[in-house]
């Protein structure tokens, strides 16, 4: 190799990192962001995404973390900012197919927390798909409250699973018996039954693992991440296309590994700091007129023949709409 | 004589202030040991107290927690901000616990005879 071809390669790094940057750019302004195997989007995929989409594309959208129930400084009105979330829903320009709710529907588990955030999420119309997060299930049964809401078709604590247009979804429950200095926790039962619940499927077939608490180890000083998601992820990793969708962080964070992508969404409610940027990761104070830059829904797009899912986070500040 | 009153009166009033400032918080801090939980924090980390002794955790973070014994000896509900958790320790020993929330968050209680 020559110097030559050397400075030759750099250039193009230089090039594709500031491809990169321009991809980032719009994710600052909250109003695109998307993956491909591991590399950053090229222009190339957000053509493919929205200038010629495949016959059988099809979207769902995800929100996350609406603490409904929640007053407190970071934001004293997390009903008005779900409700934003949901208009913005009913304004994307191709209707998702449904949508899933990673935990945290509620505050502190209380049945009008519960009523007041069905109101708001009925609005939009479409069929919702939920996973407890942690503040879902500390009433006094533990999450029955919950689980006699939202859990009627489910397994155990609340696990689950659905097929929709050739894509198998998997909603798992990590909030459960958490273990002292511990992290998130499946359990043996959610993980046998996990095995027997992809058993039948072709490798071949797209699976979306949603759940609350990251999959992966985010920052473990502040338990974000999962004890056994390790043996889920074995379970899992015949599979050519696993997207795996989490909250509880209250921001976007991304991991590539494999044919797996991780990606965890934006709250509803209020930001918390990004790892090690603050002394715990309680509630961000945000200047009032930035709190809706933090916030906002993510959706997914599913385009036949096309490996991975593209995966799009939009602000509740951004306009226009995704 | 009615200055001498005045003056006595001062004294006496002088004497109930210092005892009430030196021994108001001490006898206080006796009769109620408490640990408080902010930042995800709980404060002190570590407490001695003595065999029949109530501690009380205070939730003083804007976030909720719950009180967790590893051993299992005592569980709180959620406490939102603001609302308390008291145990009354009647055995001796080394009492580990978390929040059964956010179970990085850690805390021992050491009880004496």
């Amino acid at each position: 190799m020559t110097i030559k071809d050397d400075n030759e390669r750099q250039r193009k790094v230089l090039l594709d990192r500031r491809e990169a940057l321009t991809c980032m750019t719009w994710a600052g302004t909250g109003l695109l962001w998307a993956m491909n195997g591991g590399a950053p989007l090229t222009k190339g995929l957000i053509g493919d995404a929205y200038a010629a989409p495949a016959p059988k594309e099809f979207t769902f959208v995800q929100i996350s973390d609406s603490h409904i129930g929640f007053n407190k400084p970071a934001n004293p009105d997390a009903m008005g900012t779900l409700k934003e979330a949901i208009a913005k829903i009913k304004a994307l320009p191709v209707q998702p197919a449904f949508m899933i709710h990673t935990g945290d529907i509620s505050h502190l588990s209380k049945d009008e927390e519960f009523d007041n955030a069905d109101q708001l999420i009925k609005e939009a119309g479409l069929p919702v798909f939920y996973v407890p997060g942690e503040h879902d299930v500390i009433d006094d049964g533990r999450g029955q409250s919950y689980r006699t809401r939202y859990g009627k078709n489910a397994h155990g604590s609340g696990w689950h699973s659905f097929d929709y247009n050739g894509v198998h979804y998997i909603g798992l429950v990590n909030v459960m018996d958490l273990k002292a200095g511990g992290l998130g926790n499946l359990g043996d039962e959610q993980l046998t039954w996990l095995e027997k619940d992809v058993s039948s499927l072709s490798s071949s077939t797209p699976l979306v693992v949603f759940a609350h608490i990251p999959l992966w180890t985010v920052y473990p000083e502040w338990g974000w991440g999962t004890n056994d998601a390790a043996k889920a992820l074995s379970t899992l990793k015949r599979f050519g296309s696993l997207t795996v969708l989490n909250g509880h962080i209250h921001q976007i964070m991304q991991k590539v590994e494999g044919n797996a992508v991780f990606h965890t969404a934006r709250s509803t409610a209020f930001p918390q700091p990004a790892p090690g940027t603050a002394s715990s990761p309680g509630p961000m104070k945000v200047p009032a007129g930035e709190l809706r830059n933090y916030l906002g829904i993510a959706s997914v797009s599913f385009v036949a023949n096309s490996k991975p899912l593209a995966i799009m986070d939009a602000a509740l500040s951004a306009n226009p709409a995704l | 004589m009615i200055p001498n009153q005045s003056w006595s009166l001062f004294f006496g009033l002088l004497a109930a202030l210092i005892l009430t400032t030196c021994l108001g918080p001490e006898a206080k801090a006796e009769t109620a040991p408490s640990v408080h939980i902010d930042n995800f924090t709980f404060t002190p980390q570590e407490i001695t107290i003595t065999r029949g002794t109530t501690l009380t955790w205070v939730n003083d973070d804007d976030i909720p927690h719950a009180i967790a014994a590893t051993n299992k000896a005592f569980r709180s509900k959620a406490m939102d901000t603001e609302q308390k958790f008291s145990f009354t320790f009647t055995e001796p020993g080394t009492y580990e616990y978390f929040c059964s929330l956010h179970p990085h968050m850690q805390g021992k209680v050491i009880v004496k005879e």
